[in-house]
């Protein structure tokens, strides 16, 4: 079932965000995208804190926006919960009564509104903090608390800000996981915006990601990941992204240059490969069903246990080397150095149908 | 609000430059000396009779009475003023504030006579308040409050617009999305954040209407027990040619204020 189904389209000066948003009840969804690209002026809007220019929001069969009939809902008036990015639990209350301020808002009597926040409060694993101000509370405890306070409306939409984005690594690990068990059991709609691509994975069932207030591409983690369509996208799942037009195992790219990759295919392509398919060498390397390129060494830095080095050359790439053959091979930026890739590595998959800027 | 703790490295008095130090301390000079010479030169032999003398008192209570009167009806009037001017986008705001500022600039002398043309027996309200409920305003006690709110409720306008301009209104936002109305956030969330802004806009209009004059010798005139506060009280005494009764209810006037601003001072401070 539809929970939330939304035509946003806003605009603030020269920015326009115009995208289709739906998410079904029970359903977490990503919203992923760098910064400026929409991601919270879709939340503003979804909100009701900044007004659609036009489309719609329908959430639970009811329409909240629709500028073309002068229909507006006042925020207060939405069945929405949100957790903001640095959560804003009211200072002056504690942790209870900032659980139990929606509640009261919404009209329970006092004693049923605290009632209802102790309940949340213990679901949360923070019944002992029950009395204590936001000032005293860590910052995933934080986190919880704003949780709390945005479930404990009930609410059929719940909206997170970067939820996991203030909180140090080691807390991100214990929140990510506690937040993902609370999502699996919110009966609503659940939408996700991050820039963390790793919260999107672990925590959603679908990503939408946006640029410049365009949905570029959605689908499942697995599609996405496989088979990103923006740089943006490649570079958030690590890939190196090319686009060309394809004519059996050979994809020419918009500069002239060539590959040669495993699947065969027609027309406008897309070539994906991993940094690590890519291998550095000091001379041409030979065998056939290789593709080799002259390039130059524009920047390297540590990437997990291995050197990711960045390519300069007739296309740029990322490449993975092994800390051995970087220093086997001298690596150091500037340098100029033969790349090769196996064909078997690249995926290629049909760009048709796809607007947005073509990858470099 | 996270602090973040700097090291704080202190500043030797050398690395002031003369130019500044000069007249700062002038300027303290000019700020204290007064004070210092109502406390050198007050008749302490006579003080404790002077003090004790009935008219003293009653003026005194009722300076306090009056300005404590009109700092509730600066903040009860004051502080929607103030969430109206820091909130709500209307057309012709920045006249309002204009307007709002006048009475700062005003002296209150004019202030008063402004006051006796609206309220006074024909004047614009003052008419039609005389005829509907046969009440006359001016040279009342009554007009001594209505004297120092005129006076001094800009200051707390003023102070408390500041707080809320200061305020994060996402916390605003953040209610707003729990389900809350305008006015249960205003009482709720706004309201509790800039309390210290209130605070502080409350004591400078305690303050102000405490020292206040000019508006209420004009309005409510010179009377001992219903319009005589202590400032007019002092300046009868200079008239009368009673320098010493004079710089007894000036102390008088200095130490109260001192004593109640420092003490709620600490107070908030401690607090905070």
């Amino acid at each position: 079932m539809t929970m939330l189904d939304a035509h946003l389209v806003v605009d603030r000066g020269r920015f326009r965000l115009d995208i289709d948003l739906s998410v079904a009840a029970g359903e977490v969804v990503a919203l992923l995208g760098p910064n400026g690209a929409g991601k919270t002026t879709t939340l503003r809007a979804l909100t009701g804190l900044l007004p659609v220019t036009a489309g719609h929001v329908t959430l639970d069969a009811d329409t909240l926006d629709d500028p073309d009939r002068r229909l507006w809902t006042p925020t207060e008036d939405r069945h929405i919960g949100v957790v903001f990015q640095d959560y804003l639990l009211f200072p002056h209350l504690t942790a209870l009564d900032n659980v139990a301020f929606g509640p009261r808002s919404h009209g329970l009597p006092r004693a049923a509104a605290r009632d209802r926040a102790a309940a949340w409060l213990a679901r949360v694993g923070l019944s002992e903090y029950a009395r204590v101000k936001p000032r005293r509370l860590s910052g995933g405890q934080a986190q919880r608390v704003a949780l709390a306070r945005a479930l404990a409306v009930e609410p059929a939409l719940l909206l997170l800000d970067e939820p996991l984005a203030a909180l140090d690594a080691r807390t991100r690990l214990d929140t990510r996981a506690a937040l993902q068990r609370h999502l699996a059991d919110h009966p609503g709609a659940t939408l996700l915006v991050t820039h963390d691509p790793l919260d999107a994975l672990v925590l959603a069932d679908r990503l939408v990601i946006i640029e410049d207030g365009r949905i570029v591409q959605e689908g499942d983690a697995a599609t996405i990941t496989a088979q990103p369509r923006t740089d943006y996208v490649a570079q958030l799942v690590g890939l190196n992204l090319y686009r060309g037009r394809a004519d059996g195992h050979t994809v020419r790219l918009a500069d002239g240059f060539a590959l040669t990759v495993a699947d065969s295919a027609d027309g406008d392509v897309f070539v994906a490969f991993p940094p690590a398919a890519v291998a550095l060498h000091a001379e041409q390397p030979d065998g056939s069903p290789r593709n080799t390129w002259p390039a130059t060494i524009t920047d390297l830095h540590r990437h997990g246990d291995n050197l990711r080095v960045h390519l300069d050359g007739p296309i740029s790439a990322a490449a993975d080397v092994t800390p051995e053959a970087a220093s086997h091979l001298h690596l150091a930026p500037g340098q100029p150095v033969w790349a090769a890739l196996k064909a078997v590595e690249t995926r290629t998959y049909p760009a048709a149908g796809e607007p947005p800027a073509p990858p470099g | 609000m996270t602090a973040t703790r700097r090291p704080r490295r202190r500043l030797g008095t050398a690395r002031a430059p003369l130019a500044l130090l000069l007249p700062a301390a002038v300027g303290l000079a000019f700020l204290v000396l007064p004070l210092v010479g109502l406390v050198v030169r007050a008749p302490w032999r006579t003080l404790p009779r002077q003090l004790t003398a009935p008219g003293a008192l009653t003026a005194l209570r009722l300076s306090l009475e009056t300005a404590t009167l009109a700092t509730v009806v600066s903040v009860a009037l004051g502080v929607p003023l103030a969430w109206l001017l820091a909130r709500v986008a209307f057309p012709g705001r920045r006249v309002v504030r204009a307007l709002i500022t006048v009475p700062l600039v005003l002296p209150p002398v004019v202030g008063g006579v402004a006051l006796l043309l609206v309220f006074g027996r024909n004047g614009l309200l003052g008419s039609w308040l005389s005829d509907a409920f046969g009440v006359s305003l001016p040279f009342t006690t009554p007009a001594v409050v209505v004297a120092e709110s005129f006076v001094a409720m800009p200051f707390l306008v003023i102070a408390v617009e500041g707080a809320l301009r200061g305020a994060d209104t996402r916390y605003e936002e953040a209610a707003a999305t729990l389900g809350a109305g305008r006015w249960t956030t205003f009482r709720r969330v706004t309201l509790p954040l800039v309390a210290p802004g209130i605070a502080a806009g409350a004591v400078l209009c305690w303050a102000r209407a405490l020292g206040e004059f000019g508006a209420t010798i004009t309005f409510a005139g010179n009377y001992p027990g219903t319009t005589q506060t202590m400032p007019l009280a002092v300046y009868l005494s200079l008239e009368q040619g009673d320098l010493d009764s004079a710089m007894v209810l000036s102390l008088v006037l200095l130490v109260v204020s001192i004593t109640i601003l420092a003490s709620l001072r600490d107070r908030w401070i401690s607090s905070s």
